[in-house]
């Protein structure tokens, strides 16, 4: 559950720190006088964090909206003195062919994405949470998915649906299905990178959701069963209700994190064929690092179109918290 | 479960905010810095991850150090990477003494006042093939030296062709090449493979049917050129050639045809050492052209680079250290071990009466061309992205072979 605590703590830290600062001074003005020197602690304490912040998050953010705002070529990227030029990148990014295909693909690839995941995840969550034998061996093969490198899971996804020696299409061979190419046609190269995904994506879904069936206590199912509910009913009135808050969560996060989903894309199709699932991740990344002459500018305008996007559902997530906290 | 999400989000912090990859990248290549400092210490950065600090490669980096008298401090990175990092190195001030580079790329670093000229180094490239040492050069300046070449000639089974009934003495040009994958197929074998991935890979395995039709680099919609893409999409149609072409690298397409069922298979020097693994009888053959003759393939291999430094005195040793990479003995073993082919004939014909197999090759070289020779320099890479989609876009079949180029020549001007 360190997930959903994460982002919170982050800020909570600055506030807490913060209130760490502002204690001591209130009370030095109130009370009698003491030396400056909690306060000039309270700031020390305060420093690693700041620094690590604005290193780490304010810096880079910064150099990367100004790469967006540049007409930079090669030349001016070493030499440090590209033109400011407003939002031509960003002009030239909307007007570009790209543009309306990478956004559906983006739009499709995270919604679908995010509905299987999710539904798989819950009915796993909940198959899992009935303690059978074995449930916990089962439930920790399930995490495989997830331990696996990225890059050895795109690899294999990519050798599986390979359209001349894919085990996938010699499965379908062996129940009398034509070969399809999903990797190599236009019309399937999306949808295997978006099965792909959901496989990798599952776990998350499972582990959160069932960690928070666990938190429902038993006596309500003991009580709606003397009601007479059926399972189904009791999943419906008592468990989906119950696991709403954490559904919230594990759909907020799930939605950052596959918007921006690049390695299993980029190693399974580059994109491609003929841009058919190309997504702003891999669009952006194309354009900055994929041809041997960079198109800087562009490209960070891309990403910061993603950040953007990333920023509006990260909010989204932290008004979710607070009303949770509140309620 | 953090990590998964972590790294997630790690990779998408690198992709989109390239300035991760700056902070990233200055504390990577900080250890550089006590080159300044230390004075006898020169660093090397070439695209051979592969060889590490036993090998011989490493051994003569070091032994040429010794030559030069100063310490050599190396780092190999993967060549796809090699462009970017040069780059942002130069930007921060901490560029290598001596980049050893892939050949399309100088002319980009030569674009962004990242090398020097051989007016300022002082390299001596009056030995080197003309057509080789033209991927290096632009607007009359020269800005390096090759090391080696590599190029792309047609690998086959000898028996597969034997059982199919082809003698290889018939393919002399397209016609007769589609005629023998038209019989290597009804014998039931599989007939050509290669790699038309959307990266620049893609672009240098489809360059010599291109360049073989008469096609020009700056004229993607001619005559030729759809003629030279409908070949490719006229086998993949027949099932002459696979579709997973489409996402083959180089490496891949090798390993359908190490698989022993293929009858051709486009692929490069470098493979020559696998070939001999491979348990078949082989031949090598340079690709034809259109109408007959051997068309021009793209060289391939890397160039030695002198990055500009702020202490000009520098060069002086870095060109030691290049001339002691590039001459004589040296050479010779190092595209020995690189299996490339040496730029310069002295050493050509050492290697051929070292080994007869790199015949062909040897021929191959000679008649090969840079992707970024005849001026085109940093035109090249725009137009060869829009190539390779072109080739995408019309083997998986979203666009005519017509329309897909047309597309590709409006955008890349």
């Amino acid at each position: 559950m360190n997930h959903t605590t994460q982002l919170p703590d982050h800020r909570s830290e600055g506030v807490r720190n913060g209130a760490a600062a502002a204690t001591p001074h209130s009370a030095r003005s109130t009370e009698r006088r003491r030396p400056a020197s909690p306060q000039w602690a309270a700031w020390a304490f305060l420093t690693p964090v700041t620094l690590y912040l604005l290193l780490f998050y304010a810096y880079p953010l910064y150099r990367n909206l100004d790469l967006s705002l540049r007409d930079y070529t090669v030349r001016s990227f070493v030499q440090g003195d590209a033109p400011f030029t407003g939002l031509a990148n960003y002009r030239e990014v909307f007007a570009d062919p790209v543009f309306a295909p990478a956004l559906l693909h983006t739009a499709v690839f995270t919604a679908v994405c995010l509905v299987f995941q999710y539904a798989i995840g819950l009915a796993l969550a909940v198959f899992f949470h009935q303690n059978f034998r074995l449930s916990a061996t089962l439930r920790a093969l399930f995490l495989v998915p997830w331990l696996l490198p990225l890059i050895v899971s795109a690899s294999t996804w990519s050798w599986m649906l390979n359209s001349e020696s894919g085990v996938v299409n010699a499965a379908l061979h062996a129940i009398g299905i034509g070969p399809v190419n999903w990797l190599t046609s236009p019309s399937w190269s999306l949808t295997s990178v978006i099965i792909a995904n959901i496989w990798i994506g599952v776990p998350f879904n499972l582990v959160v959701l069932h960690s928070g069936l666990q938190s429902i206590p038993a006596s309500l199912y003991e009580a709606a069963a003397i009601d007479g509910a059926n399972a189904w009913q009791r999943f419906w009135r008592v468990t989906f209700p119950l696991l709403r808050p954490v559904s919230a969560i594990t759909l907020l996060l799930g939605l950052i994190y596959t918007l921006k989903v690049f390695d299993i894309i980029w190693i399974m199709t580059k994109g491609g064929p003929a841009d058919s699932s190309t997504t702003f991740a891999t669009w952006s990344y194309r354009l900055g690092f994929g041809n041997l002459l960079p198109a800087f500018g562009p490209g960070a305008a891309v990403g910061n179109l993603l950040v953007v996007a990333a920023l509006v559902f990260g909010l989204v997530y932290v008004r979710v918290q607070r009303k949770q906290a509140l309620s | 479960m953090n990590s998964t999400s972590r790294r997630r989000r790690l990779t998408a912090a690198t992709v989109t905010a390239l300035a991760v990859a700056v902070s990233a990248c200055s504390t990577g290549s900080g250890s550089t810095d006590t080159k300044g400092a230390g004075g006898g210490t020169y660093t090397i950065w070439d695209p051979y991850p592969q060889f590490d600090k036993g090998s011989d490669w490493a051994k003569l980096l070091d032994q040429c150090g010794t030559k030069a008298k100063v310490k050599v401090k190396r780092t190999a990175f993967d060549t796809s990477d090699l462009g970017n990092k040069t780059l942002l190195a130069a930007q921060q001030g901490n560029s290598p003494d001596v980049l050893i580079v892939d050949n399309p790329v100088v002319s980009t670093l030569a674009e962004a006042g990242v090398l020097t000229t051989t007016d300022d180094n002082k390299l001596d490239t009056s030995k080197v093939d003309p057509n080789l040492l033209a991927a290096g050069q632009s607007g009359g300046k020269i800005y390096g030296t090759p090391i080696g070449a590599n190029t792309l000639a047609l690998y086959y089974n000898k028996e597969v062709l034997q059982k199919a009934g082809v003698d290889i003495a018939s393919v002399k040009d397209w016609t007769s090449l589609t005629a023998a994958l038209a019989k290597v197929k009804k014998a039931g074998k599989k007939g050509i493979t290669f790699s038309a991935i959307g990266t620049e890979e893609g672009s240098f395995q489809f360059l010599p049917w291109f360049w073989g039709s008469g096609a020009k680099l700056t004229e993607l919609d001619s005559a030729q050129a759809v003629s030279a893409l409908s070949l490719w999409k006229d086998w993949l149609k027949s099932g002459y050639a696979p579709n997973s072409v489409l996402n083959n690298t180089q490496t891949t397409s090798w390993q359908e045809f190490a698989g022993g069922d293929y009858a051709f298979a486009e692929n490069g020097t470098w493979q020559l050492a696998n070939a001999k693994k491979a348990g078949f009888d082989y031949g090598v053959l340079p690709i034809p052209a259109d109408t007959g003759g051997n068309a021009a393939a793209p060289t391939g291999g890397e160039f030695v680079t002198v990055p500009v430094q702020k202490d000009t005195g520098r060069y002086a040793t870095a060109q030691k250290l290049v001339t002691c990479l590039t001459s004589g003995d040296n050479l010779y073993n190092t595209d020995t071990t690189l299996s490339y082919v040496a730029p310069d004939g002295e050493v050509q014909d050492k290697q051929v009466a070292a080994n007869a197999d790199l015949k062909p090759w040897v021929d191959a070289v000679k008649a090969a061309k840079g992707r970024t020779s005849d001026d085109l320099g940093t035109k090249y890479p725009k137009i060869s992205e829009q190539m390779w989609k072109a080739v995408q876009s019309a083997l998986s079949g979203s666009k005519s072979p017509k329309d897909a180029l047309s597309e590709a020549q409006s955008a890349a001007k």
